[in-house]
């Protein structure tokens, strides 16, 4: 044999491999719809508390075609993906503030400890009162939670560049924006993608508390009046539609990083 | 005519714990398109001074002044090309920053150094010695007048850092840049130099300087190496590093 045929066959052996998994993973998400359905309908689990696949899935079929659950999903994407922008954004001009005056830095920095330990969630009636019950309140929540630590991160990564590198801009007389265009940022890229990995998560968590205090609207709407009524079949609809759409959110992030990281 | 005259120079670094004197009464000239090398025992200061040179840090006392102006080439002891950028845009990074962009001195540079093939590349993908090229390159774009080098060739294999010698010792000829080479290796100082300075230990100071007979400085720095005044000047510079406790 020769090393074409080699070749084609060590990759039709992973191609092989993958479906493999895939087929698994497939497999195990039918089992857990099937166990869900089967142990609801013989009331093994409780219909009332646990709803059911079925139910969950007319629900979204009416509510689909009524058009009241659209706005909602249009209303969360919209608040977490700018809390999530605005956060990451906040934390990185932070970050540049703190690296471009090492007093600013040194005062700041138990100010920071403290926010960063806080957990924003607690202050969440404070902003509420602050803002109002409405979306700005969402979005400030959803902000506050990855503003901090976005900022450490980022800040911390600013620190660890080779300070040789910094010393070479030295050289040739470069400013401290030039030192930050040229080296800091670049240098640091890497490690901003990946707070933005972090930020999608944390946005989601800000975004549906908020909407759990806000309360009128949104799937962290839907959830808190569907606990309120002891609509469990509702709640299961919304956190299964924030489940797909974070993954999905996630994975975009994750392509942008790929993207970015091979230019580099 | 004397081109750099350094005078009573020592510098101290200030720890919250303890003072570390780095260098000590350092007194020396250097003449216009002179190549002097600086020898001493590690940690006693060579880097520090060419810091001072570059004005990096400013003397605790003593003076540096130069003969009218200067563009201060400095290569650092090692390359620190930045891996986000081309070689190309490494090379030109000293012109960018001076407004002077310029892309026939980097194009003409990289032909001359035989590293025009590599203009796209990042520097992760070059060798150890053909980084240090680009490393002297950059250095070089901006057309120093004084050019400092810290053990530029320590990184590299002993083929690399004999042809690099030779490469470098033509290039300056032809710039004809005022050159000072920090290195640990007797043979790289006497074959590169026309003046050797001998360092003491913590705190630097010159004890001694050497001038190279004028039968070697003819010579490139390889074949220098084989030419009989130079294992006579090898012995002596090593005997006074030796008592110097190298
Ligand atoms: N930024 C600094 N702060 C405090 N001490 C320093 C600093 N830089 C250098 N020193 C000290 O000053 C002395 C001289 O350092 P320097 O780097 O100039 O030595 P060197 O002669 O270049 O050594 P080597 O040959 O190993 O490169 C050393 O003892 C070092 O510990
Ligand atoms: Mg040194």
């Amino acid at each position: 044999m020769n090393i074409d045929q080699l070749q084609q066959q060590y990759n039709e052996q992973r191609r092989q491999e993958k479906r493999k998994i895939f087929a698994f993973q497939f497999v195990i998400l039918i089992g857990l719809l099937l166990l869900w359905e089967v142990t609801t309908h013989f009331r093994i689990l409780d219909p009332l508390i646990f709803s059911s696949p079925r139910a969950v899935g007319s629900m979204f079929i009416a509510k689909i075609s009524d058009g009241s659950l659209f706005p909602h999903i249009a209303i969360t994407m919209f608040e977490t993906v700018v809390g999530f922008i605005l956060g990451t954004l906040f934390g990185t001009l932070l970050a540049i503030s703190l690296w471009s005056s090492k007093t600013f830095a040194d005062v700041m920095d138990p100010y920071l400890v403290v926010l960063n330990a806080m957990p924003k969630v607690a202050i969440g009636p404070i902003i509420l009162v602050i803002f109002g019950p409405n979306m700005l309140a969402v979005l400030v929540m959803g902000v506050l939670i990855s503003v901090i630590i976005s900022t450490l991160v980022i800040f911390s990564a600013f620190q660890q560049v080779n300070e040789n590198y910094v010393k070479v801009m030295q050289l040739f007389g470069a400013s401290k924006y030039e030192t930050f265009r040229h080296v800091i940022l670049p240098a640091s890229t890497p490690t901003i993608i990946s707070t933005l990995k972090v930020n999608v998560g944390l946005s989601w968590v800000g975004v549906i508390v908020g909407e759990f205090l806000v309360s009128s609207s949104g799937l962290g709407y839907l959830i808190i009046s569907g606990f309120q009524v002891f609509n469990f079949t509702l709640v299961f609809l919304a956190l299964l539609i924030i489940i797909v759409l974070a993954t999905i959110m996630y994975k975009g992030v994750e392509m942008i990083e790929r993207k970015v990281l091979e230019k580099q | 005519m004397t081109f750099l005259d350094v005078k009573n120079v020592t510098h101290h670094f200030f720890k919250e714990q303890q003072v570390a004197t780095a260098l000590e009464n350092v007194n020396f000239s250097v003449g216009a398109g002179e190549f002097v090398s600086f020898l001493g025992p590690s940690g006693c200061g060579k880097s520090t001074l060419l810091s001072l040179l570059a004005g990096l840090l400013t003397p605790t006392a003593g003076e540096i002044q130069f003969a009218g102006d200067v563009e201060i080439g400095y290569m650092l002891q090692q390359d620190f090309l930045f891996p986000w950028k081309t070689i190309e845009e490494n090379v030109a990074l000293g012109l960018t920053l001076l407004k002077r962009e310029n892309h026939d001195i980097v194009d003409e540079l990289l032909e001359q150094f035989e590293l025009a093939h590599t203009k796209k590349l990042y520097p992760p993908q070059l060798s150890g010695g053909m980084r240090q090229r680009i490393a002297l390159a950059r250095t070089l774009a901006v057309k120093p007048t004084l050019l400092l080098l810290d053990e530029p060739f320590s990184a590299l294999d002993f083929r690399s850092k004999l042809s690099l010698e030779n490469f470098v010792s033509e290039t300056l000829k032809q710039f004809s840049t005022t050159t000072i080479l920090v290195t640990h290796d007797i043979s790289e100082a006497i074959a590169m130099s026309d003046k050797v300075f001998i360092f003491s230990a913590r705190p630097g100071t010159i004890l001694k300087s050497f001038i190279i007979p004028q039968e070697i400085r003819e010579l490139t720095p390889f074949d220098a190496r084989n030419a009989p005044a130079f294992q006579v000047l090898f012995q002596e510079i090593w005997e006074e590093l030796d008592t110097d406790e190298y």
